[in-house]
């Protein structure tokens, strides 16, 4: 069986987690998300303290799923077993940020495998969905997208 | 200018972003620290039908997107934030030495009622490379102070 026969809707997987500092808050927003809530302390206080940009929370989240992935791929290697070669992504849906990330919040982001089938305009791959959730320190979900990417069914 | 509040938004408004250029040291540089897959690192990737070379991560194209939506529109308003985004697509593939720009429609304002001093607007966001190509497209709400009255 191809690793990607192996993969069943429902499974999980638990790439990790992430601390956001307040320092690469800043640099994440001074660079693409200045506004105040994400760059000035000062500012933020009032909102009740500086908060990570979206695009922050679910970059760190795309950091975490492609280290899992490759610890996966490579675990898949030493062993002499088939693993997932994935492609391009076509998009996303439904992401959310129901609550903020402040400064120092630690997320742990967990996947479910939603959705598998092969593509009709790409033969030879699959298109494999997945919703990927974001829980704080205290359990509250900041973040949720169901995610969609080709991978290789003869792999 | 004044600053934009929720009132101020008319559905099938339209407003034309501002323009980035996207270098090699842009893609690399976010790929490291967020996305590092092959092609978004380096040139010399196996060409497969979805093509071949360095590509930007599509996150990156997404934070690209925000700066250009922030100086074009958000740091000018009442912002109060944004729940999600309903769907996304990566149409075209961002390469370096491409130049960005964006153009977003309002698609429906309407009561937030979590909380009555702020407003919902339904945008249609569209990014463009030089060509005219879209790379991005997105539906995605937004969240603004009501007018103080």
């Amino acid at each position: 069986m191809n690793a990607y026969d192996r993969i069943a809707v429902g499974d999980t997987h638990v790439f990790g987690s992430h601390t956001f500092a307040a320092e690469a808050i800043k640099r994440f927003a001074a660079k693409y998300d200045p506004q105040p809530v994400h760059v000035e302390e000062q500012a933020a206080r009032a909102n009740g303290g500086l908060r990570a940009s979206g695009w922050h929370t679910a970059s760190a989240m795309m950091r975490l799923l492609v280290d899992y992935f490759d610890s996966l791929e490579a675990r898949a290697r030493a062993a002499g077993e088939p693993y997932l070669v994935s492609g391009p992504s076509p998009g996303f849906d439904d992401l959310k940020w129901p609550h903020p990330v402040y400064a120092g919040d630690t997320v742990t982001y967990t996947a479910r495998i939603v959705a598998k089938r092969p593509s009709r305009s790409r033969p030879g791959w699959g298109l494999l969905s997945m919703t990927t959730t974001g829980v704080n320190q205290e359990g509250k979900t900041v973040f949720s997208v169901t995610t969609h990417v080709f991978v290789e069914t003869s792999k | 200018m004044p600053a934009r509040y929720f009132e101020d938004f008319t559905v099938g408004e339209i407003f034309n972003l501002p323009d980035v250029p996207v270098s090699r040291e842009d893609i690399v540089e976010f790929a490291e620290q967020f996305d590092p897959q092959v092609f978004h690192l380096r040139d010399d990737t196996p060409i497969t039908e979805f093509g071949g070379g360095l590509i930007a991560s599509g996150w990156h194209v997404c934070a690209l997107f925000m700066r250009l939506l922030d100086d074009g529109l958000l740091l000018g308003s009442r912002c109060a934030g944004s729940p999600g985004v309903e769907h996304l697509k990566w149409q075209h593939a961002v390469r370096p030495g491409d130049h960005l720009t964006g153009r977003t429609t309002v698609v429906e304002t309407r009561a937030w009622p979590v909380d009555p001093q702020l407003g919902l607007v339904r945008f249609h966001h569209e990014i463009f490379n030089q060509h005219r190509e879209r790379t991005m497209m997105m539906d995605n709400a937004i969240l603004f102070a009501r007018r103080p009255s």
